[in-house]
């Protein structure tokens, strides 16, 4: 790639956001760095993947509001967490995760559980448990 | 307490905290240096690791070798530290300051708070420098950014003991010995032939067999998996390839920057060659990127646009391992 060949693509990231180096030979030959804006082919896989998750976050809230899983499996997907990331901030084994999902033992689930979760999720105890309503 | 730590932006962050962490110690040693004599330069496709639901494939070695190998090619001993407790992890980081000794943390991706959106996933082997702290904030140089940056304390310790795959436990490492003179030459030799191993290697996951094996893999893709994952799978690469702090090309373009350094170093016209090669080839491999990256935009789900860019990366393949082939008989 030559210096004056280093993409400069403005709609990368949504947000105010500094460049990336990148490495480029100058007109006689040398290696020299560049700072790059963007580039389509990242624009590109990175607008399909936060595609992606945010598809999983609304199949997962209308599950919830389908009583088919709990809302831990939709705050999971808002934290573009999976149930190992989770179960390994949570300190329980995968199994009782996906046990959590299921509405009805979410019911029954303690207050210190709960709280685990809400704090693993940064949010407050009554956002857990009241996905139904506030949506 | 600030320490007079010189901040310079890199395209990985692993290379860029060595690299600068080495400066620091009065060594001018460049990122692409520190890359090539750690054998960073790989190609692995690794099917039984999922990353975000699709196969992963790497251009780098694992993180934490690079660095390592580094160290022990020129001679220096680095320390690392692991802490159980939060607290402790957090007063001997302030005792290293205390001693105006900036050193090196493993955190978590997912808890930076000055990360874009965009970039926060659960990804937990990036690299930073803390080089002060003025009462509750620390601060930071994260090699992957143009400016340095703060973290408060209790931002940090989320960072540190993020948890999942690679769970940084507070890993703390720096430099601590010296070598009168480093070491160079047989340093870039090692690594340059550690690299060619790998890279020829004769196995089917790794080097330019895994490339070959990951091309004949998209031609089933479509079939086998349906457009849709098969997209996805493709994303999957180009954003390993481009997005990781590679420096274009899948690192290809920091290798070709090593060799033309190296070939001032060991006198050696060859090497410089090689690495004008190694910039086509890096350059062939953002030909690809591209390519796979408009398979999704346009939605194709036409064969014939995945037998393209295996095409492509076949011939990349083929490239690569003449390229390392050369390189080996030239060191």
């Amino acid at each position: 790639m030559k210096k004056g060949e280093v993409p400069q693509d403005e709609d990368f990231l949504k947000e105010e956001h500094g460049r990336e180096l990148s490495y480029a030979v100058d007109e006689s030959g040398n290696y020299t760095t560049a700072l790059s804006s963007g580039w389509e082919a990242k624009t590109i896989a990175l607008d399909n993947a936060l595609a992606r998750i945010e598809e999983r976050i609304s199949a997962a809230k209308q599950r919830v509001l389908d009583n088919k899983t709990s809302p831990i499996e939709y705050f999971m997907e808002l934290n573009r967490m999976d149930v190992p990331v989770l179960a390994s901030y949570m300190g329980i084994w995968q199994w009782r995760i996906k046990r959590h999902f299921k509405p009805a033992v979410f019911k029954k689930l303690s207050k210190k559980m709960l709280t685990k979760y809400a704090d693993v999720f940064e949010i407050e105890l009554q956002q857990l448990q009241q996905i139904n309503t506030d949506s | 307490m600030k320490i007079a730590f010189e901040h310079k932006q890199s395209a990985h962050c692993e290379n860029g905290v060595a690299s600068n962490l080495m400066r620091f110690n009065g060594y001018d040693v460049s990122e692409p240096m520190v890359f090539g004599i750690g054998s960073g330069l790989l190609f692995c496709y690794i099917p039984f690791i999922k990353l975000d639901s699709a196969p992963l494939i790497t251009y780098r070695a694992m993180a934490g070798f690079i660095f390592k190998r580094f160290a022990k090619r020129v001679g220096i001993t680095i320390k690392r530290e692991k802490f159980k407790d939060p607290k402790k992890a957090q007063k001997r980081l302030d005792e290293n300051l205390e001693k105006n000794n900036p050193v090196g943390l493993q955190v978590g991706v997912y808890h930076l708070s000055y990360f874009p959106d965009e970039y926060r996933f659960h990804f937990n082997a990036h690299n930073l420098v803390v080089y002060g702290k003025e009462g509750d904030t620390y601060l930071i140089s994260d090699p992957t950014m143009e400016e340095v940056t703060t973290l408060t304390d209790k931002e940090l310790e989320k960072v540190r003991y993020a948890k999942g795959v690679f769970a940084p436990k507070g890993h703390m490492y720096y430099p601590i010995e010296f070598p009168e003179k480093l070491n160079l030459e047989s340093a870039i030799k090692k690594g340059i032939k550690h690299t060619c191993r790998e890279m020829l290697a004769p196995v089917p996951i790794v080097g330019h067999k895994g490339i070959k094996t990951v091309a004949k893999l998209i031609r089933k893709w479509p079939e086998k998996k349906g457009t849709k994952r098969a997209n996805h799978y493709l994303g999957q690469i180009v954003r390993m390839q481009e997005e990781i702090g590679t420096g274009g090309g899948g690192f290809r373009y920091i290798y070709a920057a090593f060799l033309q350094e190296a070939s001032a170093i060991l006198n050696n016209d060859t090497l410089s060659t090689l690495s004008t090669e190694m910039t086509e080839i890096g350059d062939h491999w953002r030909d690809f990127a591209l390519e796979a990256s408009r398979i999704y935009r346009n939605r194709s789900a036409q064969n014939d646009a995945y037998n393209k860019v295996a095409d492509q990366l076949e011939t990349i393949g083929n490239q690569e391992r003449d390229f390392f082939r050369k390189l080996k008989i030239a060191i």
